[in-house]
């Protein structure tokens, strides 16, 4: 008796779900067309990667002519509500077709990584430039053209050219502007460490962003310097969280007085509480590490070598238009000279002054080791 | 035949596995061990190992009671506590973390606990209220004449028959609790799969992760080995039930009050807290987004189907499984069993990558589509759905099959007639929790999504990902209210009469 009234409560069940199904393929045209294109893609791509890896030769020559076949396939490590207008003004101007990927970008270079050569992708738009090390080291990104490379300044592009800088991110602290003063809140390396801030620092101890702050402190400060610096903050009783968004709310909250953060976060979270947010920022001061500058970074992937598509989309990203649209959409730093940065910040020359080339930065877990050995990581 | 299906069935299930033994194998031979011996790798396996041990004791504590107000006394409203103390399953344990930081100073470990146990304390209250129902109340009240305490009575004779329920509710927390990553990240708890997640994505040590992982199975095994030590002492199938109005105990006034109070608290920790915390977040937000009613609608029409073949598959896939293990005791039986668990205690990325690696090398063709994804979750949640099979079989007489076969009824029309026929509703029980699973499910469908599809769960985490909280609270309250739909029917199931 009862095995019955419940199939028949299941039944009712399937039969909506059937008819959402019906309904989502009548009406909604754009996922219909989606689901086509990705159907049809990776299969396509398939057959092109299991031809290049027998005659890898031959397939550049071919594919130095520029035949693109099917939308351009980015994997962005940057979030969607982020860079989706971006990439429709470029469909736009350029005409061409795109189908993107957002997820981490972490967890797009470890997907990447994962597909090796069946990976449908032929752009990679990261979030930071340690997970473009990541996927170059595996040999996955091919070399940029000079014309490229030289578009921004040497220090934001890849020593071995395979990939480039997009926008600048500065690493700020933040505090809470209703227990410290704008006066009182350090803005160098050095002053986070003071005593008086013992238990009130908050870190994200596996964030990217922080752990190229600790390379670039091995860079600056060598490694027993770096090591020293991280020792000392974990004996101040150091707090340490998964984001720079979770440190931000505990910022703003008043949980901790200061964090460890890039500086766009801030904006972001303005633009939706509201911009007389209790946490506030410091700027590192000019020339110390505590106001490093890290880039977003974009390659071209080996399924995508050869395609004229792939290198438009960088090039718009570096045009006058793609630098503008993160200034005034991100509050980001354009990495190309002569656009004029985001309102409410020092300018970037002001900033990050150790001189630190952010390919240098690709010793990431040199500097994981550290933090971890200093008893901070949770990783 | 149903021994090679359920290899069969068993191997894919083990993907995650062998993704990571073959991983590690590809790793340089030093990494390795140094990242096993490093002190920091003990540190979060007892973390996560106290962890397990708190948060299951705690469902269990939680379920326990629950179970018995509901199945053993007349307490008031029974029908709606079965419903309301099931919907916890429908709060992602990223939501309730959110929720419960947002609103309160708890953190770490206790906060931790507080946030899994509320939203996995269904996994036991359910099973246990079901046993319950069914339990043969005879030898309670043959303990009782005998001049045993309610209690002593209690914990001699009923407790044992719901013990193999109860011991499969607690697996699925354990487990669920190993490769718990949402709640564990946000309450800042140190636990293996936070450093996993940190190994793959920040600092890019794959050995670690790896090594991680493998401790996580290690894990997941004895946490498997325990559960069949408690299910070992089942006694026999096809209870009879007695008249159950008899055996209901009454609370009176006071009793009454007392155990209405402890269920409302504990739902509005569970539920209310969630849905307040979202409620108040979009209100609270001052971007002016609009409401993306359509992408809302299309996503949400996107999760519901996942959810539903997600579910289909997984109960067809843990079948043969299922059957062999309520019926054979064998060693290979039992062996195929556990590794069906294996991978059930790794974190969601790790499922994920498991997933693509086994898409690539099987169905490449298929990759990045809706069927890819459909076809991981079945892989991914038989093992919510085994248990729930080798139940409803396993309570099907064995006589009944007998009689069917000397009838003249071939095997397979056996299993139709009969078996099938009576152990449905338990086998779609376990098709619900995998359902309930999938639509919460976030690391592996973001890795194994068709470009440009959208579930609630990745919609939500891409919006708070840019602290667009306003705009994520209308995801977050619509999976809550769509999860509700099988939570509220595997309640249902239960009846009560």
């Amino acid at each position: 008796m009862r095995a019955v009234r419940f199939s028949r409560v299941a039944t009712a069940v399937l039969a909506a779900a059937a008819l959402s199904l019906t309904a989502c393929s009548g009406d909604g045209d754009t996922p219909d067309e989606d689901e086509a294109a990705a159907d049809d893609t990776p299969s396509a791509d398939a057959g092109a990667d299991s031809e290049s890896t027998d005659d890898g030769t031959d397939e550049d020559a071919e594919a130095g002519a520029g035949a693109d076949e099917g939308p351009l396939v980015i994997y962005s490590g940057r979030s969607e509500d982020l860079v989706d207008p971006l990439i429709e003004a470029f469909e736009e101007a350029s005409g061409l077709e795109t189908e993107v990927r957002y997820a981490g970008s972490a967890e797009q270079a470890q997907l990447l990584l994962t597909e090796g050569d069946n990976s449908p992708a032929h752009v990679f738009f990261s979030q930071e430039v340690g997970a473009l090390g990541l996927v170059g080291d595996a040999g996955m990104l091919v070399d940029l053209p000079a014309e490229t490379l030289s578009a921004v300044p040497e220090t934001y592009v890849a020593d071995d050219g395979n990939w480039v800088g997009i926008t600048g991110r500065a690493r700020v602290v933040v505090y809470d502007s209703e227990q410290v003063s704008e006066g009182e809140a350090p803005d160098t390396a050095e002053a986070i460490l003071d005593p008086q801030w013992a238990g009130e620092v908050g870190v994200a101890p596996g964030n990217a962003s922080f752990l190229a702050f600790v390379t670039a402190l091995r860079i600056t400060e060598g490694e027993d310097g770096a090591a020293q610096w991280l020792e000392t903050l974990a004996g101040n009783g150091v707090q340490t969280y998964e984001r720079n968004g979770d440190i931000l709310e505990a910022v703003n909250n008043g949980e901790v007085k200061l964090g460890l953060i890039n500086h766009y976060y801030w904006f972001a979270a303005a633009a939706e509480q509201g911009s007389d947010m209790r946490a506030q920022l410091k700027f590192g001061a000019s020339g110390d590490v505590a106001g490093l500058v890290n880039a977003t970074g974009v390659g071209i992937l080996t399924g995508g070598e050869g395609r004229s598509d792939a290198q438009a989309f960088i090039d718009y990203l570096l045009s006058e238009e793609g630098q503008t649209y993160f200034v005034e959409e991100t509050y980001e730093y354009p990495l190309v000279p002569g656009i004029t940065g985001p309102e409410g910040v020092p300018p970037l020359e002001s900033l990050g002054g150790p001189d630190i080339d952010l390919s240098d930065l690709g010793t990431v877990d040199v500097s994981a080791g550290l933090v971890d050995a200093a008893g901070i990581s949770v990783g | 035949m149903l021994l090679l299906l359920a290899a069969a069935v068993v191997a894919l299930v083990a993907t995650p596995v062998v993704f990571i033994v073959t991983e590690l194998l590809a790793q340089p031979d030093g990494s390795v061990w140094q990242a096993f011996w490093r002190p920091r790798t003990q540190t979060l396996t007892l973390n996560t190992i106290a962890l397990v041990v708190t948060v299951t004791t705690g469902t269990l504590l939680i379920g326990l009671p629950t179970a018995y107000l509901i199945a053993r006394t007349d307490l008031a409203w029974r029908r709606g506590w079965q419903v309301l103390t099931a919907l916890p399953l429908a709060v992602p344990s990223y939501v309730a973390g959110f929720a419960w930081v947002s609103l309160t100073p708890v953190r770490g470990f206790w906060g931790s606990v507080i946030v899994i146990t509320l939203v996995s304390s269904p996994y036991v209250t359910l099973p246990v209220t079901a046993a319950l129902l069914r339990a043969d109340t005879d030898a309670e009240a043959v303990a009782r004449t005998l001049g045993a305490g309610p209690l002593r009575a209690f914990w001699s004779a009923t407790l044992p028959q719901i013990a193999p329920a109860a011991g499969a509710g607690a697996l699925l927390v354990a487990l669920y609790t190993l490769g718990e990553f949402g709640a564990v990240a946000i309450m800042r708890f140190p636990a293996l799969t936070w450093s996993i997640q940190t190994a793959f994505g920040g600092t890019f040590n794959r050995s670690l992760a790896l090594v991680l992982c493998l401790i996580l199975v290690a894990l997941a095994l004895v946490v498997v080995v325990l559960e069949r030590a408690v299910r070992r002492r089942d006694t026999g199938h096809g209870r009879v039930r007695v008249d159950e109005a008899a055996a209901r105990a009454r609370l009176g006034p006071g009793g009454q009050l007392l155990a209405a109070g402890a269920l409302t608290g504990l739902c509005f920790a569970a539920i209310g807290v969630p849905v307040v915390t979202m409620t108040i977040r979009a209100v609270q937000s001052v971007a002016e987004r609009e409401l993306e009613a359509a992408r809302l609608a299309e996503a949400a029409a996107t999760t519901v189907l996942l959810g539903l073949g997600g579910a289909v598959l997984a109960a067809l896939l843990a079948l043969p499984i299922g059957i062999l293990s309520a019926r054979h005791r064998a060693r290979t039986v039992g062996a195929l069993e556990t590794a069906t668990y294996l991978g059930h205690g790794l974190p969601g990325i790790v499922l994920g990558l498991s997933m693509v690696y086994l898409a690539l090398l099987l169905l490449p063709s298929l990759y990045q589509t809706l069927w890819v994804l459909v076809l991981a979750y079945g892989i991914l949640f038989v093992p919510k759905a085994a248990g729930s099979v080798r139940t409803a079989v396993g309570q099907v007489p064995l006589e009944l099959e007998d009689v069917a076969r000397s009838l003249g009824r071939s095997p397979v029309r056996v299993w139709t007639a009969v078996t099938a026929r009576l152990a449905w509703p338990g086998i779609a029980a376990g098709a619900l929790l995998v359902a309930l699973t999938v639509m919460k499910e976030l690391p592996a469908t973001l890795l194994l999504r068709p470009t440009g599809t959208d579930t609630l769960a990745t919609r939500l985490w891409q919006l708070t990902d840019i602290a667009a909280y306003g705009a994520a609270a209308p995801y977050a309250i619509v999976l809550v209210v769509i999860a509700s739909v099988p939570a509220f029917l595997l309640s249902r199931r239960l009846g009560t009469s």
